[in-house]
């Protein structure tokens, strides 16, 4: 019998890999290594083969390619067609994709064809190490239950996590691997979607999943006005501004800035918090601070138990003190 | 036209909780409503009905009582709809539902073709978004998720034209009927029911179909039909932090601020 497999998708748009593939390569790694079998990543798109071996640097010992012009961006059928395809063939014992658009969209249509059990959102994954099943954990209910889950018979496992829940594992440019080239049945006249255009978004900017240093603001800032306090501690600290929902819902701040289950995941050196109350949708999303500093005038708020460094106060004494003691040690 | 709408009926996410001593989750007293985002799917279809004239069907799975939701989208316009309600169904997780909802769309359509299936992007319950491009790969048509609007629609070519909301940016897809939508939030604003239109949909008799009506291979159903298992539900975990509270020994801002601005300093976040 061969090897227990564990594929990992390599998402891509426009030929540019997104760095969440190899978060969960490194995952992937791990889960092999635990069942005493092999990583495999799966590329798909067109003119991309170059960029397979980036894969072995993170841990795959091969990678699928399918590499054909239907599938130079993104479309649900003719990705999910592709990949299925090929997971009939080689029979994964395991198939992680990010939970991002693309692949919660590519995983739905992909377990459906391979009748296998898929878990959406997952923030931890494990081999029991009994049953060499794997554990899936993921929150439900917006966040109100978590729920570990897993599949008795039904191959592949399959499972999408959020980008930036896991770390990037250390490049090494001496691992090797082995490419294997798989094509497509469909040709474009099966493909019952095309693409248009794509609008990129303007102020696309903030990239706060990539933000070192994040100053969120929430429901206790109250309006556009009271941002300012906010923006200017960010700005002294060349930091990104962060919120949780209720600013957005506002019409305060737009979607980019919103960190927490419906927002973006953030993984930054430094984080403050201030005027958060600390709901579970808003705590997954900025767990994976270094440095977390919370200011709340409520006692109770519980962002403050998520905190290095908590502080029962009004944000308006509070963030401006801050930037003011920022600015005379900088010496501005 | 016939398009049908797949609307959920959910526990208001926000009142749900687990029972810290048995570990189960307390659904007793918590509201439902119908999924929301799955009435922004709705109110796109009464649009397109409203642009393009159509028939708008909606298709519930649930327990009886599930026919609230359907009677509420009559209200605001829906032609009609069905309930699919049979114990068999109990437990199905997302595979085992995008069956069932693939083989009643199947059966709708043998009545009038069906030319756009419309399904939320997810529910909040399950916050899976998987339902919406299952079923669209077991009817093996176009699927298109996260729509944020139908810019046209040309009834002869049987094509339409849908933006899709994506991480950094919008898509603008065309795609051939029948074709299956998955719909954002953003996409538009729901309305509000006619005082008139609401009392004559407490009226409306919603017709049920159970799993002998509808074709169902019932091993794919239910728990039975279920590969995933739901091994245990916690709350979620605290992080283990000791948490220094700073104003516990010092209340004046600037004192404050300087220890902070030592910690952050520390961090390596001044240079």
């Amino acid at each position: 019998m061969s090897k227990p497999a564990v594929w990992i998708l390599i998402e891509q748009n426009d030929g540019v890999i997104a760095d969440v593939s190899w978060e969960l390569m490194g995952k992937g790694r791990e889960l092999a290594d635990d069942l005493g079998g092999e990583v495999a990543g799966i590329l798909v798109g067109h003119n991309v083969k170059d960029q397979a071996k980036e894969a072995y640097y993170y841990g795959a010992d091969k990678v699928y390619v399918i590499d054909d012009p239907t599938l130079e961006y993104y479309r649900t059928q003719a990705y999910a067609h592709a990949i299925a395809d090929i997971a009939k063939k080689h029979k994964p014992e395991v198939f992680l994709m990010a939970a991002t658009s693309l692949g919660r969209d590519l995983s739905g249509a992909i377990a459906t064809p391979l009748g296998a059990g898929l878990t959406a959102d997952c923030t931890v994954l494990e081999i029991d190490p009994e049953t060499k099943l794997l554990h899936q954990t993921r929150p439900a209910f917006g966040g109100n239950i978590m729920a570990t889950i897993y599949c008795q018979t039904a191959r592949p496992q399959m499972a999408s996590v959020r980008p930036r829940l896991l770390p990037i594992p250390e490049r090494d440019e001496t691992r090797t691997g082995t490419i294997i080239e798989e094509t497509t049945s469909l040709t474009e006249a099966d493909i019952k979607t095309r693409r248009v255009e794509f609008i990129p978004d303007e102020g696309a900017t903030v990239n706060i999943e990539d933000a070192e240093c994040v100053i969120a603001g929430g429901r206790g800032v109250g309006n556009a006005e009271n941002l300012k306090v906010i923006e200017e501690l960010a700005a002294v600290l060349g930091g990104t501004v962060g919120c949780s929902r209720p600013l957005v819902d506002a019409g305060i701040l737009p979607h980019a800035h919103q960190v927490g289950m419906s927002g973006h995941t953030i993984r930054p050196k430094l984080y403050i918090g201030a005027g958060i109350s600390g709901a579970i949708h808003h705590v997954v999303g900025m767990e994976g601070a270094d440095l977390t500093i919370v200011i709340n005038k409520d006692p109770d708020a519980a962002l403050l138990k998520v905190a290095d460094y908590g502080v029962v106060g009004n944000l308006f004494d509070i963030i401006p003190a801050i930037t003011k003691e920022i600015k005379s040690r900088k010496g501005v | 036209m016939r398009l049908v709408v797949c609307l959920k009926q959910v526990p208001d996410a926000s009142e749900v909780k687990i029972d810290p001593i048995k570990g189960t989750m307390v659904r007793a007293g918590v509201p439902s409503i119908a999924n929301p985002y799955d009435m922004h799917a709705l109110e796109e279809a009464l649009r397109l009905k409203d642009k393009y004239g159509a028939r708008v069907s909606i298709l519930t799975m649930g327990p009886p009582q599930a026919t609230d939701v359907i009677k509420r989208a009559v209200s605001l316009g829906a032609d009609d709809g069905v309930l699919l309600s049979d114990r068999a169904f109990a437990g199905s997780d997302t595979l085992a539902t995008s069956y069932i909802l693939a083989q009643a769309i199947r059966k709708m359509g043998e009545e009038e073709p069906v030319d756009v299936v419309l399904c939320g992007k997810m529910a909040i319950d399950g916050d899976t978004a998987q339902v919406g491009p299952g079923i669209g790969s077991r009817l093996d048509c176009a699927v298109t998720t996260y729509v944020v609007g139908v810019r046209s629609l040309d009834k002869d070519k049987k094509t339409l034209v849908v933006e899709r909301r994506l991480e950094r940016g919008v898509e603008v897809v065309e795609a051939d009927m029948p074709v299956l939508l998955t719909v954002n939030k953003e996409a538009n604003e729901i309305r509000y029911a006619a005082l008139p239109a609401l009392i004559e949909s407490i009226k409306y008799e919603v017709p049920v179909w159970t799993a002998g009506d509808v074709q169902l291979d019932l091993a794919q159903c239910g728990l039975k039909g279920s590969p995933t298992q739901v091994k245990k539900i916690f709350p979620p975990p605290q992080k283990d932090i000791e948490t220094v509270m700073v104003t516990d020994t010092i209340s004046d801002p600037a004192q404050i601020a300087k220890l902070l601005v030592d910690k952050i300093e520390e961090a390596g976040m001044l240079a």
